[in-house]
Parts: structure tokens; C-alpha cells; sequence
């Protein structure tokens, strides 16, 4: 489609905020859009985009080199790089972006894709040990990467979402010994309840890991070196370790955004269903869009409530979106309605997720059997499907997918293959969000564009 | 939907049957697509839209029915539309067994565990290639000397044989045995009268050689898929036996169609053969490209619904048969622009040549590469081959279709 007359084809500047998938995948859809204007890409990294599932699996265990991870990019893409200096600041009135740098680089529209960062150990001294490490960038793969060819006596996993799992799995095809906890009662509560996340406990136990459930790390100690040797648990225990992995969630970056006016803050950047970002007081602004991680829009299947996605398809689909709303009038733009969907790959099985799992309140094994390590668990709220999530079984999730969309009913009633004998519809167990956990993949964020008043940090003590 | 509109589909559904029709199908085809779901005349419901059949294949209200549980039904459609449905339509009876007790014919989560066995035992890397070559050059090699050749007897045919029996792990000494048993197998699958006794034979001698190889490798293992899983703990040796025979047939029958149809296509479009000579990598989007072409496989009738399933604007009761046919859904034009045209260089080829879903083809990264070595060789080889028969004649078998003969001319071999 061709863009509406006069709206944003050969003039304008258009920034983009944000050189990871999302901000990539804008820029180029902006160019198959027909945006012939100025494009500049910010990215507080010195790197072009790379892709960065690779980093918690391949890249750990040995079979991708940290710095094989880029992402292709279209060939007559025309961007201005302005890497390694992040934005820290923005004019909205006079419609600037200020660098890291202390340069400005005016825009006539733009796009924030500054996504998520490791949410970091609350105690900045050990946090600064030798060892203790965050995973979410390159570096921080190649540093993890250094300590573990080390051949540390063990390694500590703080938090067992889905990076932390996957760390723990990287860990144990190399032979390491890994100690994983986690605040919750199980591994990958958050993002799919301690139902299902008892069979990701069992999992991990058989596969070797020393997994600890219920309990937090207190304190790291480290050697006069300055290198972490030892973690303080809150049960009394001591373990004797030589990295210890921080895999506590993520936090978005919105601090640049801060007094910039815009319904910006720790839950994520507010923006309406077609990417527009809304301003403090709810107003939704003309020219200024939001994609990926970073972004919280209504999701009119579940029940408009604003969502945070970390999930890859989402970065690469509401890029795309925005890209599509930046370029064309009101009558032509598109809403977002991507389903959720993510994967993870540990311990030799394929996790994949649709819909919104943290939605449910009940879950029923479909197919399957749980003991096996292979089936299908659908998520009802309300009645009615809002989630399905597959161990082995993706090949299944098109039709679930379908179910979610066409609100299905819940329990489902239909019969179908591998069908478990008894159909037990189970409580999901998601701890309450009050509670910090490593925090879920897809974050509920309410109803209010700019709320502003809630943030998940770690309790006083270093708790995690 | 009239009755008269039902009638008229049944009408379509005989004549992509009729052996008449076999060297051209795909006029049929796009009238069959006119109704996406119809219940034939002997209650199976036949869906031939791109979107209804890939929704079907990842629906787990549809199982494999168990009146098509073996090869015959699950890979030799026509066979397996003979037993259920086809046979009021006029298609061929059936070949009962020629595959039974194989994942092929099997639901999860039964399916799932010999699969996953037989995966862990199947080598499909790149590592297969070089043995591929080697076959395939003496194949061409062969043919030194002659004006005129058959690509289907001396070629497809036997390429996949000497493939298969590589796998499975069958000594090479007796690898002749395979050719002539696999043949009248298949002939099987083409269930004129006549065929049944010499393939039930066949079929019964290869059984048995099978069972002996898998006794022998649990004494003393050796190389390929027979070995590995004789030494998987919980197989008897009829299973290992049924899943050898399901690779041997499906991986043989349908890779020789792939390179038949191949080369076929090849030769109707020149120019396309030329740049092959030329760019040798252009093979790699072309093969896929033949599998939404003409795909070796083009009805999928082994299922059957566990529930009411609703497809399009019909519903399908639960109990019944279903008809996928893949070939109309390979030129849908709401899934493929300019369907009818062959394209080697498509974009967004998300075609059916291979299935979709559980029962994805097991053997496709190996079938992927017969195809791009085969087709990459005869067109680097063969000096100037024309066509002498065009269209060629083809097998009976409207499911796995292709050409029985393939007579090129040539003048020589590079």
C-alpha cells in the first residue's frame, strides 16, 4: 500500500530510539513502506542490531560465537548509526532527543524501542564482584562465556525465569555444576504458573541441577581477589560458587523519559493499540510511536488490559505495525492485535507459549502427559481459552492459537488426539504480583495508561 | 451447498481419479478448490483450500483413521481413498499393510515415540551427500554412449533404492534384493487386479529379511537405522521391521516422483534448465518450488475426525473420513500468487509437498538433497536432452503420481 498523500513519504526525519530487533525491523518496514525521508538509529550499544535468543543457548554453550549473533538487515536500508551513545533525554515540545554524548538529534517523528535490561543484584559492592554477572547484551554473553570455560567449581543461577533456566541448561550440557534459586515455590512460575512450572522443577532435577525453590540469596561474598566464592541463602545455607548468574527479570528504559511528558515509567512506555504513545494525562500523541519490549498497549482479546511483551515476535510484529501507523492517516493505520507468542529451548525440550498464560486462573493438560515431558496445557480465565504452552508439542500450537482468538470455551470440551484420560482442571498458580519472582515474560500492566505508581524491585536486604 | 453442486463435485473428484487425467490434474484441481470442503458421495469429506488443509494438519481433533493405518492408506492415498472413500469415487482398492504398524499410520502419543526413535537413528545432514553423489554419478555414467534413455528406470528409480538401503543399514551386497521387492511393493500401491499376489510375496521375503538383519544387529550392531533401533530398549523387531518398511516405501516411491516431476518440469521450462547448468545454487529454492509444483505426494487421505470440527463455513462431523488434497492447496491463489506458474524462484514457498504439522515428512532433509543432487547433475551432464514424450506416460496411481517412463534423447554425457 502506498502512503496516504502528504503523510511521511520523501521529507521528515524519522528516529528511531533503539538499535535491537525491534527498532531494526521499524526501520526497515519503514523503507518498504515507501519512507524515503532521513532514518537515524540510536543504540546505546556500539553495535549494530544483533539477535539475542542465541545468547542464553548457543552462544553459552560454546556453538555461536558472541559476535556471530547479528541480524541480518535489508540491503538499502540508508540509516544514520548513532551507536554508542543511548538517548538520555527527550524535548517533546521541541521535539529533540538528547544523546548520552550531548549531542541533540532532532526529529519530525519518533519511534521508542529502547526495550529491556537485566534487572541488576540490588547490592552495587557484590553486584562489582569478579563472577557476578547479568545476561542480556553480547558483552555479557562473552564475559559469562570467559567464566564458564574457566571451569568453575559451580555456578549460581539467581532466578530461574526463562533466561535463568536456560543459563542453568547451557551450564549443565558443558558438565557444570549449578545451583539454581528461585523465590517462588517453582522454576518459570511467573510466566507460567507453579502448575506447570512443578514439571519445569522436575525437569531441571533430572537433568542434574541442584534447584533450590523458596528461597532467596541474601548476600554474595566474595575472595580477597575480588572474585565471588560463596552465596549467603535465607534458609541458612552457604554454597560454594565461582559465578554467579543474576537472572532477576528485566526492567524497561524508561528513566530517559522521564519529565519528557509522556506516559512513561517502570511498567513500560503506554501507547494505544496502533503504537501511538500517550502522554501523561492520557492524551495519545501525534508523532511519537513505541515498539517492542519497552512498549504496553490494550490488547482488545484480553479484555484491553495493557500488556509489556518480552518476546521476540512481538518486537519484530509491533515494529512492524508502527512502522505501517508512522507512515499513514488515521483512516489506513493498523492495530496490533498480535497474539502472544514465545519459545524456549532447555534441558532437550521445546517450551512454546501462546496467548497470555499470566491471565489464567486454571489449567487443564489437553494432550499428553506431564510425566512424559510432551503435551499441551490450555489456560482458561473466566471461561473461556487464553493461553495454551507445549512442552515438545509445538507443532499443535496453530489451532490453539486459533482457540484464543476465537475466545473458546474453557475447559474445552472437544475430544482429541493423545488425550489424557481424565481432563483435571488444575489452579495455574501464579504467585501473586506482588511478590517478586523473576518476573514473567508477559507483564500485566492494568488499565491506565500512565500508571506510574508501581515498581517491582527486590525487598530492602538484598532479598531476590 | 445443492445437491447438484455435491454431485458435481463427486463428478471432479472421479475424473482427478481417472487415469485419463493423470498427466494433468491441476484444471480439476482449481475446480475442486471451487468448494473448499465437500462430502463425497461415500461420506468422506475432501477439503482442497491452502488455509482448511493446513488448519486441519495442526488440529488435534483429527487422528489417522484406523482403516488407514498402513502404507496403504496413510502414503498410498489412492489405496487408502479405495478402502474408505475412494472406491465409490472409482479410485484403487487398497494395499493393506504395506506400512502398517509405522508411525505414519499411528496418533501421539504412540506416533511421537517411534518418531522420536527413528530420528535419533536417521542421518540427515549434509554427511549423506557425498554418498548421494557417488550413486548418482555412476547412475549417469551408466548412460555413456546412448542416444536415448529412460530417467525413471535408470535414474529416480534406483537413486532412492541405493539412498533407503543406506540408511536402513542394508549391507551392500544385498542391496540388488531391495530393488525388485520395493518395486513390486509399490506396485502394490497401484492396486490393479493381478498386482496383489507377486507384491504379497515380495512384501512377505522382505519382511523376512528385514527381521533377520534387525536379529542379527542385536548381536552384533552395525551401521544405519535398523541397527540403532534393534538396540533401542522396549522395539520388538516387528516394529523396527514396520518402520524400516514405511522409510523404505515413502522415502522411495515419493523421491522417485520428486525427481521424475523434476526433471520433467526442467525440460518443459529450457531456460530454467540453462540457468541450473549456470547456478547451481539456484537448485536449492527451485526443488522447493517442484514440491508446490507438482508434489509427489498430492492426496492425503489418512485422517479422520475425533469431534465435530468446523472448516470453513461447513462442519465436518465427528467419525469422519477426510480427504486432504494437497496438490489443490499447492496452487490455491489465496496462498500463492500466479499459482499455475513455475516459479524457481517464489518467495514465501510455505507449500504442502512436504505435509505440515505431526506428520511432516519424516525424511525430508534427505529427500531435499536426493532432489538437489540429482537435478543439479543431470543438468550439469546430460548433453542437450529433449523430451520424447510429452506428456509422458504416467503411473496409475493418482496419490503418488509420476511418470512410469521418462524418455529423453540426449547427445551425450559431459
Amino acid at each position: 500500500m502506498s502512503p496516504a498523500k502528504g503523510v511521511f513519504s520523501a521529507d521528515g526525519h524519522v528516529v528511531v530510539v533503539g538499535a535491537s530487533l525491534a527498532g531494526l525491523r521499524a526501520a526497515e518496514a519503514l523503507r518498504k513502506g515507501g519512507f524515503r525521508g532521513r532514518l537515524t538509529l540510536v543504540g546505546d550499544e556500539p553495535y549494530e542490531p544483533y539477535d539475542r535468543p542465541p545468547l542464553s543457548k548457543q552462544v553459552l554453550s560454546g556453538r555461536v560465537a558472541p559476535e556471530s549473533t547479528a541480524l541480518p538487515q535489508d540491503s538499502g536500508l540508508d540509516v544514520e548509526w548513532r551507536l554508542g551513545a543511548g538517548a538520555v533525554g527527550l524535548d517533546l515540545a521541541g521535539k529533540r532527543v538528547r544523546l548520552a554524548d550531548g549531542q541533540d538529534v532532532s526529529f519530525d517523528r519518533l519511534l521508542i524501542a529502547t526495550g529491556t535490561r537485566a534487572r541488576p543484584w540490588p547490592n552495587p559492592t557484590e553486584a562489582a564482584l569478579d563472577g557476578v554477572i547479568t545476561l542480556r547484551g553480547r558483552d555479557d554473553a562473552a564475559r559469562l562465556r570467559r567464566e564458564l570455560d574457566a571451569g568453575p567449581r559451580r555456578v549460581l543461577v539467581i532466578g530461574a525465569g526463562f533466561t535463568g533456566s536456560e543459563i542453568a541448561s547451557a551450564c549443565r550440557s558443558l558438565g557444570l555444576a549449578v545451583t539454581v534459586t528461585e523465590r517462588a515455590a517453582t522454576p518459570l512460575a511467573g510466566a507460567l504458573g507453579g502448575t506447570i512450572g512443578a514439571v519445569a522443577a522436575r525437569l531441571q532435577r533430572e537433568n542434574g541441577v541442584d534447584l533450590r525453590c523458596g528461597v532467596s540469596v541474601t548476600s554474595l561474598e566474595g575472595d580477597d581477589a575480588g572474585h565471588v566464592r560463596r552465596a549467603h541463602l535465607d534458609d541458612g545455607t552457604t554454597l560454594e560458587i565461582d559465578v554467579a548468574v543474576v537472572a532477576l527479570g528485566a526492567q524497561r528504559n524508561t528513566e530517559w523519559l522521564r519529565g519528557s511528558g509522556l506516559g512513561a515509567g517502570p511498567r513500560g512506555v503506554a501507547c494505544d493499540a496502533g503504537c501511538r504513545v500517550f502522554d501523561m494525562y492520557g492524551i495519545v500523541t501525534d508523532d511519537v510511536f513505541a515498539a517492542g519490549d519497552v512498549a504496553r498497549s490494550p490488547h482488545p482479546l484480553f479484555g484491553f488490559e495493557f500488556l509489556a511483551l518480552e518476546h521476540w515476535s512481538n518486537a519484530i510484529e509491533q515494529a512492524e505495525v508502527a512502522a505501517h501507523n508512522m507512515l499513514h492517516a488515521e483512516s489506513e493505520r493498523r492495530p496490533y492485535l498480535h497474539v502472544p507468542t514465545f519459545w524456549s529451548f532447555q534441558f532437550g525440550v521445546g517450551i512454546k507459549s501462546v496467548g497470555v498464560p499470566p491471565l489464567g486462573e486454571e489449567v487443564v493438560i489437553v494432550q499428553g502427559s506431564t510425566d512424559e515431558r510432551r503435551f499441551v496445557a490450555v489456560y482458561g480465565h473466566a471461561g473461556r481459552t487464553v493461553a495454551a504452552v507445549t512442552f515438545d508439542q509445538g507443532k499443535w500450537l496453530e489451532f490453539y492459537l486459533d482457540q484464543i482468538e476465537r475466545a473458546a470455551p474453557f475447559p474445552p470440551q472437544y475430544r482429541n488426539v493423545a488425550q489424557p484420560e481424565v481432563r483435571q482442571v488444575l489452579p495455574a498458580e501464579f504467585p501473586d504480583p506482588v511478590v517478586p519472582t523473576e518476573g514473567p515474560m508477559i507483564v500485566r500492566t492494568g488499565h491506565s495508561p500512565t500508571e506510574r505508581a508501581w515498581t517491582l524491585l527486590p525487598a530492602r536486604g538484598g532479598r531476590a | 451447498m445443492t445437491d447438484q453442486a455435491t454431485g458435481g463435485q463427486a463428478g471432479v473428484l472421479a475424473r482427478i481419479l481417472d487415469y485419463a487425467n493423470r498427466a494433468n490434474p491441476y484444471p480439476l484441481y482449481a475446480e475442486l478448490r471451487k468448494t473448499p470442503v465437500f462430502r463425497a458421495p461415500n461420506g468422506a469429506y475432501v477439503v482442497s483450500t491452502y488455509r482448511d488443509i493446513w488448519a486441519l494438519m495442526h488440529d488435534p481433533r483429527i487422528g489417522v483413521s484406523a482403516m488407514s493405518a498402513g502404507m496403504g492408506g496413510g502414503m498410498g492415498g489412492g489405496a487408502g481413498a479405495g478402502a474408505g472413500s475412494g472406491a465409490a469415487a472409482g479410485a484403487p482398492g487398497g494395499a493393506p499393510g504395506v506400512g502398517g504398524g509405522a508411525f505414519i499410520g499411528m496418533d501421539p502419543p504412540a506416533h511421537d515415540r517411534l518418531r522420536r526413535l527413528a530420528t535419533s537413528h536417521f542421518e540427515q545432514t549434509e554427511a549423506v551427500r557425498p554418498g548421494m553423489l557417488r550413486t548418482a554419478t555412476g547412475l549417469i555414467d551408466r548412460m555413456q554412449g546412448k542416444q536415448q534413455i529412460d530417467l525413471v528406470d535408470e535414474f529416480a528409480y534406483p537413486l532412492p533404492v541405493s539412498v533407503i538401503c543406506e540408511q536402513l543399514g542394508v549391507p551392500h551386497e544385498d542391496e540388488p534384493r531391495f530393488h525388485p521387492w520395493s518395486e513390486a511393493i509399490i506396485t502394490a500401491l497401484d492396486p490393479r487386479p493381478g498386482q496383489q499376489d507377486a507384491a504379497a510375496q515380495a512384501s512377505a521375503e522382505m519382511n523376512q529379511y528385514m527381521a533377520g538383519l534387525v536379529e542379527r544387529f542385536r548381536v552384533e550392531p552395525g551401521q544405519g537405522l535398523l541397527s540403532g533401533l534393534a538396540a533401542e530398549e522396549g522395539l520388538s523387531t516387528q516394529e523396527v521391521v514396520a518402520t524400516g518398511r514405511m522409510l523404505l516405501i515413502a522415502g522411495h516411491e515419493t523421491t522417485v516422483n520428486l525427481i521424475a516431476n523434476g526433471m520433467l518440469t526442467l525440460l518443459r521450462h529450457p531456460e530454467v534448465l540453462e540457468r541450473l547448468r549456470d547456478e547451481p545454487e539456484l537448485v536449492v529454492p527451485l526443488v522447493e518450488e517442484l514440491l508446490r509444483y507438482e508434489p509427489p505426494v498430492q492426496i492425503d487421505p489418512k485422517y479422520m475426525t475425533l469431534d465435530d470440527v468446523h472448516v470453513a463455513e461447513f462442519m465436518i462431523p465427528k467419525g469422519s473420513r477426510i480427504i486432504l488434497a494437497l496438490a489443490a492447496a499447492n496452487r490455491d491463489p489465496n496462498r500463492f500468487p500466479d499459482p499455475d506458474r513455475f516459479d524457481p524462484e517464489r518467495e514465501d514457498n510455505e507449500h504442502l509437498g512436504f505435509f505440515t504439522g505431526i506428520h511432516y515428512c519424516f525424511g525430508a532433509g534427505l529427500a531435499r538433497q536426493e532432489a538437489q543432487v540429482a537435478l543439479t547433475e543431470l543438468a550439469r551432464r546430460l548433453e542437450n536432452p529433449r523430451l520424447l514424450a510429452d506428456p509422458p506416460p504416467y503411473r496409475p496411481n493418482p496419490t503418488l503420481r509420476g511418470p512410469r517412463h521418462l524418455p529423453i534423447a540426449i547427445d551425450g554425457i559431459r
